[in-house]
């Protein structure tokens, strides 16, 4: 490390945000939850196939395995989180008005958030056998 | 107030603009990149469709059987297979990143296999997917 004099706080060179105050925590978390989406997707294809043309109730008892069933919830947050902070990138990087962009920011963390609550209810609906 | 006129409309010749993708010959890297960013959100799209699946599930045999019905026609099938092989060419292209942030494999060489390794290994991963879903049926 160099001990050239700086105008920043010891605190603030620490936490390493740089003048913007955030964006490592964009890149860090989007690679985290990239390496946790890996395996997990590996095991929802896995559940996709097992429960392939089968019934209605073969289906559910796969589903509502616990082990699967709490993959699958691991997997939702996973998936959402990345998936809310991809697009983010996407709107900022095509849809350059300022009315447009704060309109799709938001539709964007609706959608997700839409999708989280849908897919984790219905997980634990057919879990609990409701 | 100063009396500045806007211009209602900006003429188009006013600024150059930067080069853009017609601009470029297309290469093996550029055409994994952009790749990754349309698997990428075809998938956030497509979450609908595995919301619908699992929410089916949780309603009742009726909405099941529906979606059940529409899976095994053939557009069914289509959109399932293209969203499989989207899933795969996103994680690898993923994974791709992950070399890279480590610093690694930004060589000519290592820089096409990863990048030819991406589409390559996609497609092998969405076929031997399909085979499995169908040996086991």
């Amino acid at each position: 490390m160099s001990l050239k004099p700086s105008m920043r706080t010891p605190l603030s060179r620490v936490r390493g945000l740089g003048s913007a105050h955030a964006g490592t925590d964009h890149f860090w978390v989007q690679r985290l939850t990239a390496l946790s989406n890996a395996p997990l997707i590996v095991i929802f294809v896995g559940v996709v196939i097992a429960t392939a043309g089968q019934d209605f109730a073969t289906a559910r008892a796969i589903v509502s395995h616990p082990a699967i069933a709490i993959c699958l919830l691991l997997l939702i947050v996973s998936v959402c989180v990345h998936m809310r902070l991809g697009l983010q990138i996407v709107i900022e990087d095509y849809v350059h008005g300022q009315a447009a962009k704060f309109a799709a920011t938001i539709a964007n963390l609706f959608f997700v958030f839409a999708v989280g609550a849908a897919l984790g209810f219905a997980v634990l609906k057919i879990s609990f056998g409701a | 107030m100063a009396d500045v006129k806007v211009p209602a409309q900006r003429p188009a010749f006013d600024r150059p603009l930067s080069p853009h993708l017609q601009i470029y010959r297309w290469s093996w890297t550029m055409a994994m990149s952009i790749f990754h960013r349309v698997t990428g959100v075809a998938l956030y799209l497509g979450t609908a469709l595995v919301v619908w699946w699992l929410v089916a599930l949780a309603t009742g045999p009726g909405a099941y059987e529906t979606v059940r019905w529409a899976m095994g026609t053939l557009l069914g099938k289509l959109v399932l297979f293209g969203y499989s092989w989207a899933l795969f060419h996103h994680m690898l292209g993923g994974l791709r990143h992950f070399v890279w942030d480590f610093g690694m494999a930004f060589e000519r060489g290592p820089r096409m296999a990863l990048a030819q390794g991406t589409l390559a290994g996609s497609l092998v991963l969405t076929l031997i997917t399909w085979a499995i879903a169908y040996a086991v049926r």
